[in-house]
């Protein structure tokens, strides 16, 4: 492994844009990096290195004539989700029905990081559609979690956090619909980021859960983060859904926490989210955490959040919903696969035969499930109710950020398990969205900051960092400072400890 | 509360166009059963006057301008088809005889 692919992409972007190496020779890293452990870790379900140096190429092209920087993070590599479009590779969202499928356009994250000179080295591995807590539900086999291979990389965007954790590229994009972010993050040891629903676009990102998915950063620093956050984010007409507002102002959040400390700040620890369930390792680590915010100067209060306990079975009413809907879509007619049409068989017939082949367990479990949910006779207990039930969520976060600026919680109750130990127990995968959930069905910012390693099996633990709706800038800040403090604390990066891959691969 | 019987499962399976196996209706039956007893808790939520949220922000309608813009050619709409014919969709016959 070359120096290069230890860098965060700050830094990195700074010796490129310096003309101290170029954006050729950090991809090629990169590559080389991926070329070294991916049959190890298998983050990546598509690379493409001829467009990915070609992009690098016009960055140095351009810094060599004299212009300036595109953005903060031209020349950096970045390893993008299957589930956002993009017209020079595959978009296959983990799924069998859309496997080799070349979409017609970009998503609107795809070209804003083209636009900001972003070197886009492949596409990432996750669960079928993003459905999934593990990546094990993709049909092209799980990602493993480079801090112990036998471990998941969380889901659905394992093959992001794996990306990134494994040192296969400095940033990756990752989408969040219960936790598909900020899960993989906490388990890889890594920063993910679930902003403000409505904060980074949706357009050409294939729906789960309309109301649900958001787009957002996962790096190795903080700072990392919001350079991303803010290449990706901002209004787009295409998505009626996206705020017409300034991307809140997370770089500068992350660089003056880094700095600074946290005196005034108001901290609310959810009580809701302790006790039962959760792994001893996982609550020390958290009230480490607690204490060093409190050396910080910040005010440390605990805050209750009732109705968080029935978020995850609204989640789970609401999001199968939603999905039932959105993957109406899948055919057999336009795009993706077919099966079945020998020339006797109906339109229905194929399209039912389609999706039997095409999708997986769990992506059908969830369309009947919101079949279900949907259906008459049962709308008002399970549907209707769970939305009342997101209105309490929404009321609790309000009366919670009028005693706190920020709210914290562990990211997940347990560090990485085994593959395997939880696909056959889909109740058992869910609750490990237990924590995150209530910030997708409220909408606000929320972000995971590793905390260092559990004690009892020495895995990343994650420090989860809640803000209200358009203040993602006071969740980087108090995770830049955390962050910062933790580093000191324990000599260095988290990942500077993961396990030495190309040697496991050999 | 909820008890899923494998019929249901199955007329559920038919509304949502899935062709499954008879393995996999009993092996949904059973997990189905699971997840919707653990989410049916959320109808012990006393919830009389709440409204009901559909979108976490207060989303109104939105409007542009009246402009054209290019959308996709019809070799771009067409290049992911299984089947096309004449520069159109082919698709199975879409009334069922029987």
């Amino acid at each position: 492994m070359t120096g290069l692919t230890q860098l965060s992409a700050a830094e990195l972007a700074g010796r490129i844009h310096r003309r101290e190496t170029s954006a050729v020779e950090v991809t090629q890293a990169y590559l080389d990096r991926i070329g070294a452990v991916d049959t190890a870790v298998r983050a990546f379900l598509h690379t493409d290195a001829d467009g990915a140096l070609a992009a690098a190429t016009a960055v140095d092209q351009s810094l060599q004539r004299g212009d300036a920087p595109v953005s903060l993070l031209a020349g950096v590599p970045l390893a993008l989700k299957d589930v956002f479009t993009t017209v020079d590779m595959p978009t296959t969202c983990g799924s069998r029905i859309l496997q080799g499928w070349r979409p017609p356009y970009d998503a609107t994250v795809t070209r804003r990081l083209r636009e900001a000179g972003v070197v886009i080295l492949g596409k990432t591995n996750m669960d079928e559609f993003a459905m999934g807590s593990s990546t094990e539900n993709s049909a092209y086999g799980p990602t493993r979690n480079p801090w112990d291979l036998d471990r998941v990389p969380g889901g659905s965007g394992g093959g992001s956090a794996a990306a990134v954790a494994a040192f296969e590229a400095p940033l990756a994009v990752g989408t969040d619909t219960g936790g598909s972010i900020r899960q993989p993050s906490a388990v890889t040891g890594t920063v993910g980021v679930k902003p403000t629903y409505g904060g980074v676009s949706r357009y050409g990102l294939v729906a789960f859960s309309s109301s649900l998915d958001q787009g957002g950063p996962v790096t190795r620093t903080v700072l990392d983060a919001a350079l991303l956050h803010e290449v990706i984010g901002g209004h787009d007409p295409l998505d009626s859904t996206s705020i017409d507002a300034p991307v809140p102002p997370v770089v500068a959040a992350a660089r003056a926490g880094a700095t600074g400390e946290l005196a005034g700040v108001r901290i609310g620890v959810v009580s809701e989210f302790r006790g039962e369930g959760y792994q001893p390792g996982v609550l020390r680590a958290f009230e480490t955490a607690v204490d060093r915010l409190r050396d910080l100067g910040a005010a440390v209060v605990e805050v209750s959040c009732p109705a968080f306990d029935h978020a995850l079975p609204a989640y789970y009413l609401i999001a199968p919903s939603e999905c039932s809907s959105n993957l109406a879509r899948f055919d057999g007619m336009r795009y993706g696969l077919r099966c079945g049409d020998d020339g006797t068989r109906s339109a229905e017939e194929v399209m039912s035969l389609t999706r039997e082949a095409g999708f997986g367990p769990e992506v059908k479990r969830r369309i009947m499930l919101g079949t279900y949910a949907l259906s008459a006779g049962y709308y008002d207990a399970y549907y209707g109710q769970a939305q009342k039930v997101r209105t309490l969520i929404i009321r609790d976060f309000a009366a919670a950020f009028e005693q706190a600026d920020v709210l914290i919680s562990p990211t997940t109750p347990t560090t990485a398990f085994r593959l395997g130990e939880r696909v056959d127990d889909p109740l058992a995968m869910y609750l490990s969205d237990l924590c995150t959930i209530p910030s997708n069905l409220a909408g606000n910012a929320a972000l995971s900051v590793p905390a260092g390693l559990s004690d009892d099996d020495g895995l990343p633990v994650g420090l989860q960092v809640m803000a209200p709706a358009m203040a993602d800038d006071r969740a980087y800040r108090v995770a830049a400072a955390y962050e910062a403090a933790r580093d000191a604390a324990d000599g260095g990066p988290l990942w500077c400890r993961v396990p030495d891959l190309e040697a496991v691969s050999r | 509360m909820p008890t899923i019987s494998r019929d249901e499962v199955a007329h559920l399976a038919r509304l949502a166009r899935l062709a499954v196996t008879e393995e996999e209706l009993a092996l949904f039956a059973g997990q189905l059963d699971v997840i919707l007893t653990s989410v049916a808790r959320v109808s012990e939520v006393a919830v009389e006057d709440i409204p009901p949220t559909s979108h976490a922000i207060g989303l109104e309608d939105v409007f542009r301008d009246d402009v054209p813009r290019p959308g996709l050619t019809q070799q771009q709409a067409l290049s992911g088809a299984y089947a096309t014919e004449d520069g159109r969709f082919r698709v199975p016959r879409i009334l069922d005889e029987s």
